[in-house]
């Protein structure tokens, strides 16, 4: 177990080295720099623009700049924000967990719902039912989010008016940032309806972001439960005189979410990435519109190491979804 | 009153044109009683335990005149009712151990399962159990086996831990489905021996499902010899070895390899088991009986007492002459 715990740390460097070099590379091949998109539509008064690349350290050949990002890194520091002066992890550590919430909410839709669809599909194969899911699932996965979100946004929020447009909370109500969770908030404040409204701000947003794990996690499930239901064990449970729901459940779930649970993890890397867009659509203030904003504004520093801090975040979850795999797998935990 | 009694069972995957995989089987246990099924791969020996078991998914269907259990109607049981007797009163071991158990489980959950799900037991006394049994099919360090999953044992192991799974509701009916098939044969000595020893201990019902012949020889009472789904021939053990009524027991036993000693190649029967489109009219047998005459091939033969054995057969062999 240790030195499977070395062996995935020691990849973790050129992990490392390859996502800053990829974030550092990308952010400079997009034309225009920090100065310009600040400065505006104006005129760019040449020697103004000069003393302000000077400033930021912009003007070295590219090679030093990664050295002494490289540098920085290794101190410990990840730089402060160029539009807003603050540093880029307070930024970071403010807003993720608005994201960390919605992106809880999609894995929690997803996981509830595309579990129970694989599983039912997977006892009526061949039904309508396992058509339906299987066919809704395929067009999921195949659905580009930003579209998705909006065509929710209009029928939901916009003809049917059941829920808000945009944002986290009604902004007349105010809640005190105590967990950075919105939903815990929102309970822990005097206002009333805080809550709901938190809820009803999350449920469209999470939708949109769990439909594509839920349609990856709907159609492994499936597969997966079809595969165990086969085995010679169910017809020893069956035989044991147990009930159908803890064959299904106990003795056939449990080993089918082996491959599930690896899925899973793979999807919150996905997860994030779309968390972007839907942040975008909803206007929802976490990470993924902040790392949007800081492109638009060339904020090299947010977005080079809002990048390094999402990249960890789905190694480390990846990781951590290893070891559960090991705790889900007596076979595999023995081997170590 | 027999303690199992089935009557003209039948068993169809798919609609009533589709060709019976159990066609019309007549079985009666006694309590205590040592039976064995024997009969080639596709016979439908396993199938007729599954359904008594009431493990038929559709498309299988079955029905039957009679199929009662200690008394119990079970074709009338709801699924509720029916896993009531099923894993307690009737047990069943099967073929292959090493993916006949749980691999996401310890041993001990699995086997106080049963005792949680049949006897109300839990807990601390439900553990007691499970040790005891494991004590009881001779797994050496029972104690640290509850918490060994099924991949840590070996086959002749596992086979042992099913085999405590299925005692632990206290069966009057053990099914044994070919128990040793998938075993060394040094070990498959053992676990036969075990069987027998539990079999007579708990004066249980036993029905033999085996290709083995030998094992029959040893073990059984009584043997209901199949070929393609119905009993061909049921009777005595030793009359049934030394004079075969029906062809098809005598084929079988001639192809034990032990009675070829010395000839070149072993005793087969030529042809095989037919198939769902070619299923003869008359005898199942007819096509591949080396006996057989003009009116095995248009008329079925029933079951009925010969001489020394119940034989479906128009002709049987080795008859005393009244």
């Amino acid at each position: 177990m240790l030195s499977f715990i070395a062996r995935r740390l020691g990849l973790l460097i050129p992990t490392f080295f390859g996502i800053t070099l990829l974030t550092f590379a990308l952010i400079r091949l997009i034309p225009g720099d920090p100065v310009e998109v600040m400065m505006g539509e104006r005129r760019v008064d040449p020697e103004m623009h000069a003393q302000a690349m000077e400033r930021l350290g912009l003007n070295k050949p590219l090679p030093v700049q990664y050295l002494d990002y490289i540098g920085q890194l290794a101190q410990g520091d990840l730089g402060e924000s160029l539009r807003s002066r603050e540093s880029v992890w307070s930024e970071f550590t403010t807003l993720f967990p608005a994201t960390l919430e919605l992106a809880l909410a999609a894995l929690f839709f997803a996981g509830v719902v595309g579990l129970l669809a694989g599983v039912i599909a997977a006892l009526k194969r061949g039904s309508l039912f396992d058509h339906g899911v299987m066919g809704l699932s395929l067009a999921g996965y195949s659905m580009p989010i930003f579209w998705w979100g909006l065509i929710l946004i209009m029928l939901f929020s916009v003809s049917l008016g059941w829920t808000p447009v945009s944002g986290r909370i009604d902004p007349l109500l105010d809640i005190e940032p105590r967990t950075g969770f919105m939903l815990i908030d929102s309970l822990l404040s005097d206002e009333e309806g805080a809550f709901k409204d938190a809820l009803m701000h999350l449920i469209l947003p999470a939708i949109v972001l769990g439909t594509i794990p839920l349609a990856v996690i709907a159609r492994m499930t499936r597969s997966s439960m079809l595969e165990v239901l086969r085995e010679d064990y169910i017809r020893t449970a069956r035989a044991k005189g147990l009930s159908p729901a803890r064959v299904v459940f106990v003795h056939g779930l449990r080993n089918a979410l082996i491959p599930v649970l690896t899925v899973f993890g793979l999807q919150v890397g996905a997860l994030l990435a779309g968390a972007v867009l839907t942040e975008t659509i909803f206007s929802w203030p976490g990470i993924g519109k902040w790392l949007i904003e800081a492109i638009g504004a060339r904020d090299y520093p947010v977005v080079q190491n809002g990048i390094l801090l999402i990249a960890c975040l789905v190694i480390l979850v990846n990781f951590v979804v290893d070891i559960l795999y090991g705790l889900a797998n007596p076979r595999i935990r023995h081997q170590r | 009153m027999s303690l199992l009694q089935i009557n003209n069972l039948n068993v169809r995957f798919g609609d009533a044109s589709a060709v019976p995989v159990v066609d019309g089987l007549d079985l009666a246990v006694d309590a205590g009683e040592i039976v064995a099924i024997v009969g080639e791969s596709g016979s439908g020996k396993s199938v007729t335990m599954m359904a008594l078991m009431g493990l038929i998914d559709a498309p299988g269907w079955i029905t039957a005149d009679t199929m009662s259990f200690a008394g119990t109607d079970m074709l009338k049981l709801s699924g509720r009712q029916r896993r009531k007797i099923v894993g307690k009163d009737i047990a069943m071991i099967f073929q292959d151990p090493m993916t006949a158990l749980n691999p996401s489980y310890t041993v001990g959950f699995q086997i106080e399962e049963v005792l949680r799900q049949h006897l109300g037991l839990k807990g601390k006394a439900a553990r007691q159990r499970a040790l005891e049994l494991l004590e009881k099919v001779e797994i050496p360090a029972a104690e640290s086996r509850l918490q060994a999953y099924p991949h840590q044992l070996s086959g002749g192991m596992s086979q042992r831990v099913a085999i405590a799974m299925a005692i632990a509701g206290e069966p009057k009916l053990l099914i044994a489905d070919e128990p040793t098939t998938a075993l060394d044969v040094t070990i498959q000595a053992q676990i036969m021996e075990l069987l027998v020893n539990l079999q007579q201990e708990r004066n249980m019902a036993l029905i033999l499902i085996t290709h083995d012949l030998a094992v029959v020889a040893e073990t059984a009472k009584r043997v209901c010899v199949m070929y393609a789904g119905q009993a061909v021939e049921v009777g005595q053990v030793p009359e049934l070895f030394d004079v075969p009524a029906h062809p098809y027991s005598e084929a079988l036993l001639a192809a034990i390899p032990e009675h070829s000693i010395g000839a070149e190649r072993l005793a087969t029967l030529p042809g095989i088991v037919p198939g769902r489109y070619d299923r003869p009219q008359g005898c199942l047998l007819s096509p591949r009986c080396p006996y057989v005459r003009d009116n095995c091939r248009t008329q079925r033969p029933a079951l009925e007492p010969k001489s020394q054995s119940l034989a479906r057969c128009f002709y049987p062999l080795n008859q005393e002459v009244a």
